[in-house]
This record gives C-alpha cells, structure tokens and sequence, in this order.
C-alpha cells in the first residue's frame, strides 16, 4: 500500500508524538546541594522534574547541626554568648543582643540607656552587612560578577568598623548580661562616617547595575511569588513577610531598645516577589544608614553597664582593691548569673526577620533550655510551595532571596 | 493586656485551661491536651484575640527541674491534681492586629507522649513539630509529615531529652543499597 506524501508526513508526526510524550512523562530526579555553587547555604533539594518544571521538591536541612541548644544547657549563663555568634554569622551582633535581652527580660533587669543606644547601633550595622551579602551573592548567583564585588567590598568597609568595636569581624561576642564589653572607642563616630560614605557610593553602583537590568529584573520579577496568608501563616518574618505586604517590623510595632526614639520608615512591598524582596532590603539598607546617623546624634552619655555587681562585673579596680569587689567578681564567674526560676521569650527583628529566645531557667547558675527561634526555619517550611509548578532556574534566585543562613536553621 | 487574654481564655473555655500566668512580661497559659485544637482554633479565629501566627514550636523536658521549683515554670491553679509530667510542648503565638503575644503550653507525661497537630490551623506548625519531633520525641497526632528535620533519619534517639549524653557515638549508618534505587521504577 503506498502512501501519499501528506500521509506519511501525518504518520511520523504522530509517531514523534508519542516520543515526545515518552519524554515528557519521564520525570528525573536531580540532587541539588548539599554543595551547590548557586546556592550560599548548605541544603539539599531533591528535585522531582517535569522538564523543566519542579513538579516535587523534599527539602533537607540539618547539614550544620552542631547540637547548639544541648551545648547551651552544659554552661553558665555568659558561656551561651560565644555559641550565638555562630548563628547567623553574617550578623552575629544582633544573637548577642537578643540573647542577652532574652536573659535580662527573665531577671527583670533594666539595662543603662546607652547601652541601649549602642546595642541598637551594633544591631543596625549587622542589618546592614546582613542584607549587603544577601544582594552581593544573589547578583553573583545570577551571573553579576561586578555587582557581587561592589556589595563584598561595602561589606569590607563595615567589618574593620565591628572589628574596632568588638575585637573580631565575626565572632564577636560583644554584648554582656546587663550591659556591653567595652564602650565605643574613641573617633569611632569619623570611622563610622567615612565607612558609610563609602557604602552609600556603592550602593548607588550596585543599584545602577541590578535594578534596571534586563537580565537581573527578567529573572526576579514575578518568580518566588509568596501569597500573604501563606507568609502569615508559616511564620514568615522580617523581608519574607514585609515583601507581601505586611506592615510588620518588630522595631516598630513592639519595640524594644529605644527603637521608638527613632525617625525610620518600615519597608514595605506588594507583589512579594524576588525582585520586591531585594528592593526591599536595597530600602533598609538606606533606613539603617539612617538610624545609624541618628544614633550617633542622640546617644547619651553614661555608664554602659548597670552598678549591680551580681548582673555585671565589677570593674577593674574594685576587684584587686576591695575585697567586695573581689568576692563579687569571683561567685559571678566560678557560679554564673543567678538568673530566677522561670521562663521568657523575647525576640529582636534579625536580617531575616524574628530572632526570638525562649529561655529557661532554673536558678542555679546555668541555663535550663535555650531554644532559637531561627527566622530561615520557617521560610524554609514554605520554600517548597514557592517552587513546585515553576522553573527549575526559579530556584536561585527565590532561594538567594529567602537569605538561608545555615548557622541558624540549623543551629 | 496579657491578663485581660487569659481572662478571656478563662471564660470562654473554662474547662480547657488548668493554669496561667503572667510573669517576666509574658502570658502563659496551660491548656489540656485534649482541647488543646479547640483551644488554638479560639485563639486564631476569635476577633479578640486573632493570634494569626504561630511564631514557634518547642518542647521542654522537665525531668531533671527541681519540683519544687516547678511553680514557677508551670504554673497550674492550685487544687489541680494533674500532676507535674516530664514534657511540655510550647507554642509561641503572635498577633499582628493587636500587637499581643501568649505563650500556650501543655504537659505531656513520658510514657504517652503525643499530642495533636496544629498543622490544620498553621503551615508552621508542620516544621516547628518536626523539630520538636526530632529534638524530644513528641508525637503529633495526624501530623502529614513528621519526619526528623535536623538529625538525619538513621539517627538514634531524641538530643535534646535530658538522659541524652552529652557526648557519645551514634552506629555507623550503612551504604544504601544501590539494588534498591535499581529496582524503583523512576530510576530505570
């Protein structure tokens, strides 16, 4: 039987159909992580795909467990802080505070006001480099080499600025029960300025380079979307949950510190998108430069730390000239903070969001639990709804957005 | 204001609640297991209160606390025979309308540790069970997922119970069996 050409040209049409089909059916599994160069963060995703398409996603996290809380419970009270920096390790300053703020809301102390000033202060420049490194890697994933090395370089002009206050860039330990290490030094507010200078002339280079571009706004607009109730209803905080737009910052809706002395505005997108939750940290990064002014303005002078030596150490020469001072700095140390029976929980708005410690105690000297609550935790319960149905290269940028700290979620 | 929630709390579900307090700042109230859903579903959907975020799970293991000091952790009415058991689960609840917090608790004793899931009411409760799962070995009734979150799935025990050691070996986990990825039919 012969065919005529249309015929046949019908036949191997149908017959690539079903080729097509077969494909197309097949669905693969890739192992992304728990190393991937596009990805900042130590998670693995394993990917169920429909061509391009994620059709399944089990997201596995755990990779820097390090057993925070047990170790938390096997000190005292101050030996916890150093364990914090290793949270978020990008704004390790703003752990310290809200640890020691979870401790000194259960003991009811009342810390000095420019303790409060400067712990805001700490808190803003650890905003600051927290979402500088969130942009510069996020352009870096994408492809923007120059972008990542003008946000690097911001960020560099920030650490030598913690690195004088605290004595480490990261590790920084800075904060104390009932007051702070040390006071700020000396032309430390010049030092200040001149770094922000520096940063906002970045910034404006990075903004030039990011938010008009072609490629960067193709591929962050309308990719990620987050819907609000499913942002209020899986515990999204701080730039997840703003970026839908939610008007909710605990700096000012419960403030803590002095935050309400300050002049800021809450930024707040609408889509809740990737492109709105880099706009929105391009925009705090701009209110934090501006509180950081602020400030500095208004800082009080004073003592950093409250008189009471069974919540601060004595000073210096009360311990090697009395013996009150001696006896106070020797129980502090050897027996821990007598913090009283009870429970607390007291959280402060991180980079990522609600940074929140519900601490036990048992009043013995010791922590009886400490439990992070970590803001990436639960952006990353959500992350799986943002990413089925969408593109397999949807991933990175949502989950460059999202900000996943591994310290932190996994503690 | 803190108060004023409890009060309500009291009111509305008086059986429900068997303590409560209001001490460093922050409202606590126990609530028993069995109403604990009924509870919750107040607490999101009541105009009130509209505690539309569950900001996070946790669960603390009392064995090692001093009981006579448990007062001051858990703080039932007095007259109430219900005992001190080892566990307690604790949600941390938010209200962004009224700018309120409370802390909702419920005991669970050692040998029949479970107790139900909020994941109807909240999507966090999924991952914030998980890791109180993982961590202590609570079991959430009808949970669609409760898998271990931090550990990895061979690991023994539950780190954070107080008669887990602080230090010590967990069993060499084998190589998975690459017959068995063989034979699912999605690889082939």
């Amino acid at each position: 039987m012969t065919m005529t050409a249309s015929q046949k040209l019908t036949q191997i049409r149908s017959e690539l159909r079903t080729e097509e089909a077969e494909i197309i059916n097949d669905k693969m599994i890739i192992n992304m992580g728990p190393s991937h160069p596009a990805t900042h963060g130590t998670v693995k995703f394993v990917l169920t795909l429909d061509g391009e398409t994620v059709d399944d996603v089990d997201i596995t996290i755990g990779y820097l467990h390090r057993g925070f809380e047990k170790m938390a419970e096997a000190g005292t009270w101050q030996q916890v802080l150093p364990y914090t920096d290793r949270l978020n390790y990008v704004s390790p300053l703003i752990n310290n505070v809200g640890y020691v703020g979870a401790v000194e809301k259960l003991w009811g102390v009342e810390i000095t006001p420019r303790a409060k000033y400067i712990r805001m202060l700490i808190s803003e420049l650890s905003r600051m480099t927290d979402h500088l490194t969130s942009i510069a890697a996020g352009a870096l994933e994408l492809g923007g080499f120059t972008p990542f090395l003008y946000g690097v370089e911001a960020r560099e002009a920030l650490y030598p600025l913690v690195e004088e206050l605290t004595g480490a860039r990261l590790t920084t330990s800075y904060t104390r029960i009932g007051g702070l290490a040390k006071d700020i030094p000396d032309g430390y507010e010049q030092h200040m300025n001149t770094a922000l200078a520096h940063v906002e002339g970045l910034m404006i280079k990075v903004d030039k380079l990011l938010t008009k571009n072609r490629i960067f706004y193709d591929r962050m607009m309308h990719t990620g979307v987050l819907s609000q109730e499913d942002a209020i209803s899986s515990g999204c905080t701080g730039v997840m949950l703003r970026c839908t737009g939610v008007d909710w910052d605990l700096r000012k809706h419960q403030p803590y510190l002095a935050y309400d002395e300050l002049d800021f505005d809450v930024i707040v997108g609408s889509r809740g998108d990737n492109y709105d939750r880099y706009l929105c940290r391009m925009e705090e990064l701009g209110q934090s430069v501006k509180m950081i002014r602020q400030i500095f303005k208004q800082m009080p002078k004073g003592p950093i730390n409250v008189g009471d030596w069974k919540v601060c150490l004595p000073p210096k020469d009360a311990v090697y000239n009395s013996i009150e001072g001696m006896i106070a700095h020797f129980k502090l140390v050897t027996e821990g903070h007598q913090v009283p029976p009870g429970e607390a929980y007291f959280a402060v708005e991180g980079g990522n969001g609600e940074v929140g410690f519900h601490v036990v105690s048992q009043g013995n000297g010791r922590p009886y639990r400490v439990k992070v609550r970590p803001p990436c935790f639960y952006a990353m319960g959500i992350l799986k709804k943002m990413l089925v149905g969408h593109m397999l290269a949807d991933i990175i940028p949502t989950f460059d957005t999202l900000n996943m700290i591994g310290g932190e979620v996994d503690r | 204001m803190s108060q004023s929630l409890i009060d309500l709390l009291r009111t509305v579900k008086p059986t429900a609640i068997v303590g409560s307090s209001v001490a460093a700042g922050d409202a606590t109230v126990i609530v028993v297991r069995e109403q604990l859903l009924d509870v919750m579903t107040f607490l999101r959907d009541d105009p009130r209160c509209r505690m539309d975020v569950l900001i996070d799970v946790t669960a603390v293991d009392y064995s090692e606390y001093d009981p006579a000091l448990r007062h001051a952790v858990t703080p039932l009415d007095a007259g109430n025979s219900a005992g001190l058991p080892r566990f307690e689960v604790v949600y941390h609840l938010l209200s962004m309308p009224h700018r309120q917090r409370i802390r909702v608790k419920v005991a669970l004793p050692d040998d029949d540790c479970h107790v139900q899931t909020m994941c109807s009411l909240w999507i966090s409760a999924n991952w914030g069970e998980r890791e109180a799962y993982d961590m202590f070995g609570v079991q959430f009734d009808g949970h669609p997922d409760l898998r271990r979150v931090l550990m990895y799935e061979e690991f023994v025990g539950h780190p954070l119970r107080k008669d887990f050691a602080q230090r010590g070996y967990q069993p060499l986990v084998p190589m998975p069996n690459l017959a068995d990825y063989a034979d699912n039919e999605i690889y082939r």
